[in-house]
């Protein structure tokens, strides 16, 4: 579904995408891990056209996009800081967005998130008002309010209480049986246990791998992904 | 587009200075038709408001709303939305609002204290600086992630415009005093958006005669049809210019 070829992409001298290279699938759940610094963020937001890479291609469906923006309409992101501007109303913000995506038909709106959050009952208050884990919330509930086929999620579940933390992963886990890519970074490992399929590594900018988890799990024989992942980490840095 | 650039001017109206900025202007404007009793005379104070007031209203506006507005142009970003279609609705929402604003403050009074060709002039040279500053405005802005040096790079234009270009010119005024420089002068001025206004503004007044030989040139060419053309052309490309330059950096920055 998503393709990335060759993607390179540095902030002066600091080299943050080194060569990656990934196919990712409808149905899957890909979840993408690295230490701090590692370049998710900014791969994230290279295939949101957010950041433009100086080399290599990232094709959706086949459709070269570092150039286009009509392919965004597939495509929901959730930031790992929630953004609004600050005088606004959360209603307001949801039929702002829902104006400026028109083209989306009417009847694809998903709204089982702002049902399940109780968003209903903050639609009135202003976003600058709001809490960090309740405009997390918003956030969420616009991710998956055009029901789009690819779901980018920049740490969903910081600042998320568990309960709502809970809902989320639900919905994700929802979602992928719906056909959908989900592709999520988290340092939660428990989390992405949870929800994750695949598990893509990314170190210092360069792509280490995309394995299954049952992979992973076999080839470094643990039982859980916590300590499946801890032992590949050592063995990079040896 | 028109779409977005409801919702910028929305945003500019819940913020409510440019109420503030369009009952300032109408104050001012009243008072001074009021305070001085020759049209000539207010008129050139009007002037004063239109060149100076106007373009650092406009740069200080623009910028500090460009760098309000970041949330919401990263929000978009994520959405089916061209990037040229932000940055070009944020331009048409703040020059669009910041200059209803001053045709409506300075307008309504100069249609019951003052009506007449000049006053019309004053009103276009004012909405096209509008254009103009933002425009500028809007090339330092996008040049600089830090807020503060946005800010500072666009007083600086302002001021480059308005004071420091105005000294160059006459020190060249002055050191090449003995030679027929007119021609070049003309050409100076037409280089600097504050200046055309100026220049275009003077001359559909009396007071033209007093500016001498070089007053003679000046309207000369700008009072001819061509002239007139001329100098609107320019402020036009004024405000196309930088804003072209403006989305071109626009659509290959990271954000």
């Amino acid at each position: 579904m998503i393709s990335v070829h060759n993607l390179h992409k540095s902030f002066g001298k600091l080299k943050v995408l080194d060569d990656v290279n990934v196919t990712l699938e409808a149905g899957q759940v890909v979840a993408l891990i690295g230490p701090n610094g590692s370049g998710k963020t900014t791969f994230i937001r290279s295939i949101l056209g957010m950041v433009k890479p100086e080399q290599g291609s990232i094709l959706y469906n086949g459709q070269e996009i570092l150039k286009a923006w009509k392919y965004r309409e597939n495509i929901g992101y959730m930031p790992q800081l929630a953004k609004f501007p600050e005088r606004i109303q959360v209603k307001e913000l949801l039929d702002m967005m829902k104006d400026i995506r028109k083209n989306n038909k009417v009847d694809n709106i998903d709204e089982e998130l702002i049902e399940l959050f109780d968003l209903k009952k903050i639609y009135q208050k202003r976003t600058g008002t709001l809490s960090g884990g309740t405009k997390q919330k918003v956030s969420a509930a616009l991710t998956f309010l055009f029901n789009p086929n690819v779901l980018i999620l920049d740490e969903p579940t910081t600042g998320l209480d568990p309960v709502s933390a809970e809902i989320l992963k639900n919905k994700i886990t929802k979602e992928q049986s719906k056909q959908k890519l989900v592709l999520i970074t988290s340092h939660i490992l428990s989390d992405i246990e949870e929800v994750a399929s695949h598990v893509m590594y990314l170190h210092e900018g360069k792509m280490q791998f995309v394995k299954s988890i049952e992979q992973l799990k076999m080839e470094t024989q643990e039982v859980s992904l916590n300590k499946a992942i801890v032992k590949i980490m050592q063995q990079e840095i040896k | 587009m028109s779409r977005i650039i409801k919702y910028v001017m929305f945003d500019i109206l819940r913020n409510r200075f440019v109420i503030g900025y369009c009952l300032f202007i109408m104050l001012i404007t009243f008072g001074l038709l009021g305070l001085e009793e020759g049209s000539s005379k207010s008129t050139l104070s009007l002037l004063n408001i239109v060149l100076l007031v106007v373009p650092l209203i406009s740069v200080v506006f623009a910028t500090i709303h460009f760098y309000n507005s970041y949330e919401f142009m990263e929000l978009l970003l994520s959405q089916p939305v061209r990037r040229s279609t932000i940055i070009y609705s944020e331009y048409f929402g703040v020059s669009c609002s910041l200059s209803f604003a001053f045709a409506i403050g300075m307008g309504v009074p100069l249609i019951f204290l003052n009506q007449g060709l000049v006053s019309v002039y004053l009103l276009l040279s004012g909405i096209v600086l509008t254009f103009v500053f933002v425009s500028i405005a809007l090339l330092g802005a996008v040049n600089s992630k830090d807020k503060a040096r946005g800010i500072g790079t666009s007083l600086l234009l302002w001021f480059f415009f308005t004071a420091i270009y105005d000294g160059l010119v006459l020190l060249i005024m002055f050191s090449f005093s003995d030679y027929p420089i007119e021609k070049y002068l003309l050409a100076f001025i037409s280089l600097n958006p504050i200046d055309l206004a100026r220049v275009a503004i003077l001359l559909q007044m009396d007071t033209a005669v007093l500016m001498g030989y070089t007053g003679a040139v000046f309207s000369e060419f700008f009072n001819s049809w061509e002239g007139l053309i001329f100098a609107s052309g320019l402020l036009l490309l004024w405000a196309i210019l930088p804003m072209l330059l403006t989305v071109r950096i626009f659509k290959r920055k990271d954000l």
